[in-house]
C-alpha cells in the first residue's frame, strides 16, 4: 500500500505542517511515512505545496508527488494560479477548503472526478479565531478518506501543540472530520 | 528509538552523541537547522564539555575549528554552497594540518545565479582538498554516518577532515521515521579523540607552517598515503557499524544486481528513486544493475573496476558539472575504468534543485540503453542564448 497526498495553500498557512502532522500520525499507526515541502518560497502569501507518502513499506522515493491519490487545498484562492488537480489519479479525490459545495467547485474548475469541500476558513475562525486551516484540512482529509483514525490525530495534536491551542485544534479536527464523514454518508 | 524527525535533527542528534568539544558554524540554507538544533541542545545543557561558538562568517567558523582541533578538541561544523566555498581556503589548510574536523554538507547549488536548491556542485569544488567525502542516500544513513566519520577521521592512520554530504532540502527538510541511536551505542563504538600531537599553553606547537621545496612534497605524499589508508579503514568501520547498528549501508559502493551488463551509477538521495526505476526496467526485460557510490574521496577505483569491468554500458547520473568538460562523476569513472571497454554515457541533470520524476528517469535510461540518448544535459529547456 502506498498513499500519496499533495497539499496546496499559501506560505504561512501551515501547508508544510499539515503534511508533517500526518507523517507523525501515520507512523503512530505503524506506517512508514515521508513528508517534505516544495522549497524556497518561505514567504507569506506565495503559493506553496507539500507532499506526503504513507506506506506499509519503507518509503525510498523522494521525488515530488506527480500522481497523487488525494489533493488537499487549504486556501481557495490558489485555484486561480495553480492547477491543483494536475496528475490526480482517476479514482483519486480533491478535498478542498471552499466556501461553496463540491458540485460548485467542480463547475468552477471545470473538472470531473471526486471532489469534497468544507468551509475550513469558517470553522477555523469559529474555533481558533484565525484563518489557519491546516489542522481542519487534516481532519477533513482523514474524514473523507479514512486513511487514519481520528483518535490518532488527537494524540498527534497533543504531541505537537500545547495547552488551549491543543484543545482548540482537537476540536477543529474533530468538527472537520465529522463534517466529511457526514458528506460521505 | 524510532521517531519521526526532520533530516536536520537526525544529524544534530548523532553529533550530540559523539560528544563534540567545539561546535562552530555560520547559518546558511539548507544547513541552518542542523546547528540550530545543536545550539538548542547546548543552551539546554545537553552538550557536556562542549563550547558552541557563533562566528561572523564561514571563513571564521572554519578558522576557529582549526585552532580548536589543533588543541585536540573534537570539532563539528555544518555548511554548504557559498559557505563551503568561503571555508575552502581554511579547509585545505585543515587537511594539510591533518585536523579531523567533521563537516555536514547539505549539498546546494553554487551561485551565480543564486540558488538555494540542491545539486552536488559545492562539495565537488572541494574534491582536491584532502577531505574525505561520503554521500548518503537518506536521513538514517546521514545519522549513522556521523559517528563513523569521527572514528575514521580521528584515526591516527588517517587524520583528515571528513565531509558527510547529504542532499539539501530533499533530505534536510524531510520528516520521516529515524532510528535515533542510544548514547551507549556510540560510546562503545567511538573512542575519545587522542591525537599524538596537539597544542597546549604548556607545550606550544606550530601547525602548517612554512615548508620549503625540500620538504613540502613529502607532506603531500603523506596526505595521499593517509587517503589510501582511509580507504581500507573505512571498509572496516563500515562493517563494524553493521555489527553495532544492524544496518548495512554497503562499503564504498552498494551494487544492486552485480551480474548485469548495463549499469546506472549515481550518488545521494536520487538512489532511492533509482531502486524503483531499476526494478521496473528489469520487469521490462532490461538487464540493468545499479551502483550507489558512497565514498567519493578516497575514490574506490579497485571496487569500481571489479564490479564494472565487464559492463557493456554505464549510464552516469551527474548532478554537477566541471564546466568546460563534463559531469564530475563521469570524469572520475572514466578515469577509473580506463582500459575497459564499457561505453560510458554522462547525463547531467537535476541541477539547482530541478526535480527528477520516475517517468523522466525511466525514459532517459530506457532510451540510453537503446542507443537513442547521448551524453549531455538532460531535462534542460530549449532556449535562445542571449548571453555571449
Amino acid at each position: 500500500m502506498l498513499i500519496e497526498v499533495r497539499f496546496h495553500g499559501r506560505g504561512g498557512q501551515g501547508v508544510v505542517t499539515a503534511a508533517d502532522f500526518l507523517a507523525v500520525a501515520g507512523f503512530k499507526e505503524g506506517y512508514y511515512t515521508l513528508s517534505f515541502p516544495t522549497f524556497g518560497a518561505e514567504k507569506r502569501g506565495t503559493p506553496v505545496a507539500s507532499f506526503l507518502r504513507i506506506s506499509d513499506e519503507p518509503v525510498v522515493v523522494r521525488d515530488e508527488v506527480y500522481t497523487p491519490d488525494y489533493v488537499v487545498v487549504l486556501d481557495p484562492s490558489v485555484f486561480e494560479s495553480v492547477n491543483v488537480v494536475s496528475g490526480l489519479k482517476q479514482n483519486g479525490m480533491l478535498i478542498a477548503n471552499y466556501p461553496k459545495g463540491s458540485e460548485d467547485l467542480k463547475m468552477d474548475l471545470k473538472i470531473k472526478g471526486k471532489v469534497l469541500t468544507v468551509n475550513a476558513t469558517k470553522l477555523a475562525m469559529k474555533i481558533l479565531g484565525r484563518p489557519i486551516t491546516n489542522t481542519a484540512m487534516v481532519g477533513a482529509l482523514v474524514g473523507a478518506t479514512g486513511i487514519l483514525k481520528l483518535e490518532t490525530l488527537k494524540e498527534t495534536v497533543e504531541e505537537l501543540f500545547e495547552g488551549s491551542l491543543a484543545e482548540k485544534n482537537k476540536q477543529l479536527i474533530e468538527e472537520a472530520y465529522n463534517y466529511m464523514r457526514g458528506m460521505c454518508r | 528509538m524510532m521517531k519521526v524527525v526532520r533530516g536536520f535533527y537526525s544529524v544534530a542528534h548523532a553529533v550530540k552523541l559523539c560528544k563534540p568539544n567545539v561546535i562552530c558554524a555560520y547559518p546558511i540554507t539548507p544547513q541552518t537547522e542542523i546547528v540550530e538544533n545543536l545550539a538548542e541542545m547546548y543552551a539546554n545543557g545537553e552538550l557536556e564539555n562542549c563550547r558552541y561558538i557563533t562566528a561572523e562568517s564561514e571563513f571564521a567558523a572554519a578558522s576557529i575549528l582549526v585552532g580548536a582541533s589543533a588543541t585536540g578538541a573534537r570539532t563539528f561544523t555544518a555548511t554548504c554552497s557559498q559557505g563551503l566555498i568561503l571555508m575552502s581556503e581554511v579547509l585545505f589548510n585543515a587537511a594539510g594540518m591533518r585536523l579531523p574536523i567533521v563537516i555536514a554538507n547539505p549539498n546546494r547549488a553554487i551561485s551565480a545565479p543564486l540558488s538555494i536548491w540542491n545539486d552536488l556542485q559545492d562539495s565537488m569544488a572541494l574534491r582536491d582538498a584532502g577531505i574525505i567525502q561520503l554521500y548518503v542516500e537518506n536521513n538514517q544513513e546521514a545519522h549513522d554516518a556521523i559517528p563513523q566519520a569521527y572514528k575514521i577521521a580521528e584515526d591516527q592512520r588517517v587524520l583528515l577532515p571528513f565531509m558527510v554530504c547529504m542532499d539539501g532540502f530533499k533530505l534536510t527538510h524531510a520528516y520521516e521515521p529515524i532510528d535515533l541511536l542510544d548514547q551507549s551505542v556510540v560510546d562503545n563504538f567511538l573512542p575519545p579523540f587522542k591525537p599524538k600531537a596537539y597544542m597546549t599553553t604548556k607545550k606550544p606547537l606550530a601547525f602548517g607552517c612554512y615548508a620549503p621545496p625540500h620538504v613540502y612534497m613529502e607532506f603531500r605524499v603523506a596526505m595521499q598515503n593517509a587517503m589510501d589508508r582511509a580507504k581500507d579503514l573505512m571498509e572496516k568501520v563500515f562493517r563494524e557499524w553493521t555489527e553495532v547498528s544492524g544496518r548495512n549501508w554497503g562499503g564504498h559502493l552498494e551494487v544492486i544486481y552485480p551480474d548485469s551488463k548495463l549499469f546506472v551509477v549515481a550518488m545521494g538521495s536520487i538512489v532511492g528513486l533509482l531502486r524503483k526505476v531499476v526494478e521496473d526496467l528489469r520487469r521490462e526485460g532490461i538487464n540493468l544493475g545499479l551502483v550507489k557510490l558512497r565514498t567519493f574521496r578516497p575514490f574506490p577505483v579497485e571496487e569500481l573496476r571489479s564490479y564494472l569491468g565487464d559492463a557493456e554500458k554505464i549510464i552516469v547520473l551527474d548532478r554537477s558539472i566541471s564546466l568546460g568538460y563534463e559531469g564530475n562523476l563521469s570524469i572520475e569513472l572514466k578515469s577509473a575504468l580506463y582500459g575497459f571497454s564499457a561505453e560510458i554515457i554522462s547525463m547531467i541533470l537535476g541541477l539547482g534543485g530541478r526535480d527528477l520524476s520516475k517517468e523522466f528517469l525511466e525514459n532517459l535510461i530506457r532510451n540510453a540503453i537503446a542507443g537513442k540518448e547521448a551524453s549531455g544535459f538532460k531535462g534542460a529547456k530549449d532556449f535562445e542564448e542571449v548571453i555571449p
